[in-house]
């Protein structure tokens, strides 16, 4: 079998809405990456739908020439779920952030990774609320300070690939905007992957929160505070690639290779692994401790919800036969007057 | 089974009624309501016509014995057609004291009260909070009270029987039965069919259901308690099939129904809440019809999900109840602004905030009408009676699709589990709904409007008509996001007069009675019955009361105007304070005064004879 072509001439996804997206918004990469990857799924372009909540990532449905639904806060996991289980045959896309999909819409995010629905999340998240011009968001940094919190938040933030996790997530990624190359991979990954696909995507917002991600700070910095990850292989990171993550019980520390450890010592990524907690572990990790991973963090199979809904009605077709509303109307106690 | 139109034989001592209202009452583990549909039953299949209301307590099982915990079953059947419950019962079935003391005050001067009377010791005296026995204090002696063992008489009933003494007093509700059927001499047979049928698993308990039933009528039948028995013959019904429906039963049909008659699938998505769940616990056993079922992780996931099948081109709806309504109101405006067709059902209960769970109102017309941010306006229906639900959905669905828009249904706890006879249609005649989706990408623009403002269903999956829909406000024709002020000022027009046209697709208000005179009663939703009867009854005793209902709120049909102007004075009646009056008053020139109750319980026949006489009175 051969693999699907990549479309010579990929299909013109512009609209005629410009982007209507500060200078320099990470928001821009993504949106290159997404209209360089729809071309080569080999689905055709009128059976992709973006479905977005509100802020600024939510805009790029008007900026991408498939169906797009621009819906309301927090509430595209929802409609998306409609529309999946209503027309299987479509790729279903949302599009959200930090605030949309962890804080108004968390109930929703948790839900559809929870009956893991046939549907692609990819959440944006830059740490602040931007469009409302620079509140705190749900995963803005404990003390951080904005218009909202003068004196700093004194809120932990949650953590989306935990949360996924531990909602059962079948695909959790992650990626940068600023390493296209990588997000790219991690795109495709999820939009093959069967099931809800989550990606993070980290994402600078330069007007209200410059800098949100010190781990990607520059480009020589992230080779030190980022570690990809890559499924059988062990987590091995620096520029020399000479520092590695070994679990000690379970905590992850960093050791330096040929010094602390040998290669043999290193945790080996398990994306397929039967429990999440490794997974887990792995995305508590964060710069300045630790290394931030970057990749797949799980990839799993499991039935999906939408699979299963169309499953349950075509085995109730074939048990109960050929619909008739008469036998439905006459169904149970019934009688004649004469 | 087939009914035939003769009287039943009957002796010297059976009393013929032309109605009949029963209600059984205990304790909500006692099969109150599983008695009440057996007798509902029996006498449909007699040939009565029959409606019904169940009370039940908030709690699933408040302590035995309890006053929170009496559940009740309420059967009107008649030899002629009626449209409630009934106001006023003639016999009480109360099995515990606490139903005693609970339904008492519903029972008319002279009715009978059946009592257990083995329930009636020191322990059920002190739940009831009784501080004496009413049946030895002399409390009861405006009624007709039969004391009956029936704890006991159940017991020796079933001596013999492989069971314990839990199992066995389980099956007293039937001996109850038994002891009505004696008492309006109605047929066992059915129900003894019904016990087999239903336990056929369980030999041993519908052995033991079927020996209490028979008890029970042997017991009345050897009684030398009461002498007189009561029949009520057959009602003259059209020739046909009949079945009885709840309202919330009608709704899942008529959902199942609409999209069948578009053929499409129909998704329904809801989140637990009394009193919408039936409709979800129906549909979900219609998957061999292409229904999807969503059990939503909460009101606003139910209803976008409405949303996103209804962008997908499927049929879409969507049922709760005023705290969900209330939820799911920012998703409504977006369906609004995106102008896509979905039925959203709030079967009305008492509020505000969690109110009165299981107690009918229909106090959530202004939230239906009004409650949306911006100028957001949406069809709102409700029907009239428990079938009525059925055909209002076909409506709304038709209504849906021709104008692209979400339909506000207001349905009520009172008419969700109210039960009535419905008249079997014939399938082939219901109306086919014509669905058109847009495919031409020549044309194609997304707010580009017919004749009636609506604009083209273009679903995802159709080449060449990729567009985006959202929130946002959006140009007229070409739908591309705009601040637009003159835009925006057209496109609320635009909205509202698409809404306000289907007026010109609606049916006009019909009255009964005179089509003009001193007063006219208005009614919507549930209190149709008893409105109806309220004034028929006038006009049988010489009283000029005419009477109109109103199933379309929003648009008001056309001749509304023109109806309410030909009459001196307007009664409206409503479980509200008053809302649809005001919305009347805000669009007419008109005196209008209301019958409006908010107790959690329908209108009664008396309530609206009443408000009636005061009116006429006020206008002297």
């Amino acid at each position: 079998m051969q693999d699907t072509p990549v479309t010579p001439n990929p299909m013109d996804l512009a609209t005629e809405e410009k982007p209507r997206w500060c200078p320099g918004c990470g928001n821009y990469a993504v949106l290159a990456q997404l209209r360089k990857l729809l071309p080569t799924l080999g689905i055709p372009r009128e059976n992709f739908v973006f479905v977005s909540g509100i802020g600024c990532s939510s805009r790029l449905p008007y900026y991408i020439n498939t169906y797009g639904m621009h819906a309301i806060h927090g509430r595209a996991p929802t409609i998306a779920t409609g529309l999946k289980c209503a027309r299987p045959e479509l790729s279903v896309w949302v599009i959200t952030g930090d605030g949309d999909g962890l804080s108004i819409g968390g109930n929703h995010f948790i839900h559809a990774i929870r009956r893991n629905i046939d549907i692609k999340i990819l959440l944006f998240n830059n740490r602040i609320y931007g469009l409302t011009k620079g509140q705190y968001s749900p995963t803005s940094e404990l003390g951080k300070r904005t218009k909202s919190s003068p004196c700093g938040t004194i809120e932990r933030p949650l953590g989306t690939v935990s949360l996924a996790l531990g909602a059962g997530a079948t695909f959790v990624g992650r990626a940068i905007d600023t390493d296209a190359v990588h997000l790219a991979g991690v795109l495709e990954r999820a939009a093959r992957h069967r099931g809800t696909a989550v990606v993070e995507i980290y994402q600078d917002c330069n007007v209200f929160n410059p800098g949100g991600f010190t781990c990607a700070a520059d480009r020589e910095a992230w080779q030190e505070r980022i570690v990809y990850l890559e499924h059988g292989r062990p987590l091995v990171f620096g520029k020399n690639r000479d520092k590695g993550i070994r679990l000690n019980g379970l905590v992850p520390e960093v050791v330096t290779i040929g010094k602390d450890a040998g290669k043999d010592d290193l945790l080996i990524h398990d994306e397929k692994a039967r429990s999440p907690a490794p997974a887990f572990i792995l995305s508590q990790m964060q710069y300045p401790d630790a290394p931030e991973p970057m990749g797949v963090f799980r990839c799993v199979e499991h039935p999906c919800f939408d699979e299963r809904m169309r499953e349950q009605v075509t085995t109730a077709v074939d048990r109960q036969g050929k619909v008739n509303l008469a036998k439905l109307f006459h169904n149970g106690d019934t009688w004649a007057v004469e | 089974m087939t009914v035939a139109q003769t009287r039943p034989p009957h002796d010297k001592f059976v009393k013929q009624l032309e109605s009949a209202v029963v209600r059984f009452a205990g304790d909500s583990g006692d099969g109150i309501q599983l008695v009440g549909m057996q007798l509902s039953r029996a006498c449909a299949l007699f040939g009565n016509d029959v409606c019904t209301y169940p009370d039940y307590p908030a709690e699933i099982r408040a302590p035995a014995g309890s006053l929170g915990g009496v559940s009740g079953f309420q059967i009107h059947f008649a030899s002629r057609c009626i449209y409630t419950p009934g106001d006023r019962v003639h016999t009480l079935v109360a099995l515990n004291p606490a139903a005693l003391k609970t339904n008492l005050p519903d029972v008319e001067p002279g009715g009978t009260l059946l009592v257990n009377e083995d329930a009636f010791d020191e322990a059920g005296l002190t739940k009831a909070e009784y501080a004496s026995n009413p049946l030895e204090d002399g409390s009861l002696k405006e009624w007709r009270l039969w004391r009956v063992p029936m704890t006991r008489a159940n017991r020796d009933a079933l001596a013999g029987l492989d069971l314990n003494l839990k199992a066995v007093d389980r099956s007293r509700n039937f001996f109850a039965l038994g002891l009505v059927y004696w008492l309006y001499d109605r047929p066992i047979e059915p129900t003894l069919q019904w016990i087999r049928h239903k336990f056929a698993k369980d030999p041993l308990v519908a052995e033991a259901n079927a020996r209490s039933l028979q008890a029970g009528y042997a017991f009345g039948d050897s009684s030398p308690l009461s002498s007189t028995r009561y029949g009520v013959a057959p009602a003259s019904l059209t020739r046909g099939w009949y079945r009885m429906l709840t309202g919330n039963e009608a709704t899942a049909l008529g959902l199942v129904t609409a999209a069948q008659r578009a053929g499409k699938p129909l998704l329904y998505a809801g989140y637990p809440i009394t009193p919408a769940n039936e409709i979800l616990h129906e549909l979900a056993r219609y998957k061999h019809f292409g229904v999807q079922t969503l059990q939503a992780e909460d009101e606003i996931a139910a209803i976008g999900a409405a949303v996103g099948a209804a962008f997908g081109g499927i049929f879409a709806a969507s049922g709760t109840s005023g705290p969900g309504a209330s939820l799911k109101t920012e998703m409504l405006g977006f369906a609004v602004m995106t102008e896509l067709p979905l039925v959203l059902i709030d079967v009305q209960r008492g509020g505000p905030s969690t109110g009165l769970p299981t107690k009918t109102e229909q106090a959530d017309l202004a939230l239906a009408l009004f409650g949306r941010h911006g100028e957001c306006p949406m069809p709102v229906l409700a029907p009239a009676t428990p079938s009525d639900c059925f055909w209002i959905v076909l409506e709304a669905f038709r209504i849906a699709i021709r104008y692209m828009t979400p339909v506000f249904v207001l349905s009520e706890a009172y008419l969700a589990n109210g039960a009535e006879r419905w008249k079997i249609p014939e399938a082939d005649d219901l109306p086919a709904i014509d669905v058109t989706y847009c495919t031409d990408r020549e044309s194609f623009q997304p707010y580009l409007r017919d004749d009636r403002l609506s604009r083209p269903w273009a679903i995802p999956g159709t080449p060449g008509l990729e567009h985006r829909v959202g929130g946002l406000e959006k140009e007229h024709i070409t739908g591309k996001v705009t601040y637009d002020p003159d835009n925006h000022e057209r496109m609320v027009d635009l909205r509202a007069r698409k809404i306000a046209g289907i007026a010109d697709d609606i049916p006009p208000l019909e009255i009964q009675g005179p089509t003009s005179g001193e007063l006219l009663v208005v009614s919507w939703g549930g209190p149709y019955g008893a409105v109806r009867t309220a004034c028929e009854q006038c006009r049988n005793e010489g009283v000029g009361v005419s009477h109109t209902h109103f199933r379309h709120l929003n648009p008001l049909p056309r001749n509304t105007r023109e109806v309410l102007a030909a009459f001196r004075r307007i009664l409206v009646c409503e479980l509200n304070a008053g809302q649809f009056r005001r919305y009347l008053q805000s669009q007419f020139p008109i005196e209008a005064t209301g019958c409006a109750r908010v107790r959690g319980k329908p209108l009664t026949v008396a309530d609206i004879r009443t408000a009636i006489e005061r009116t006429l009175t006020g206008m002297r």
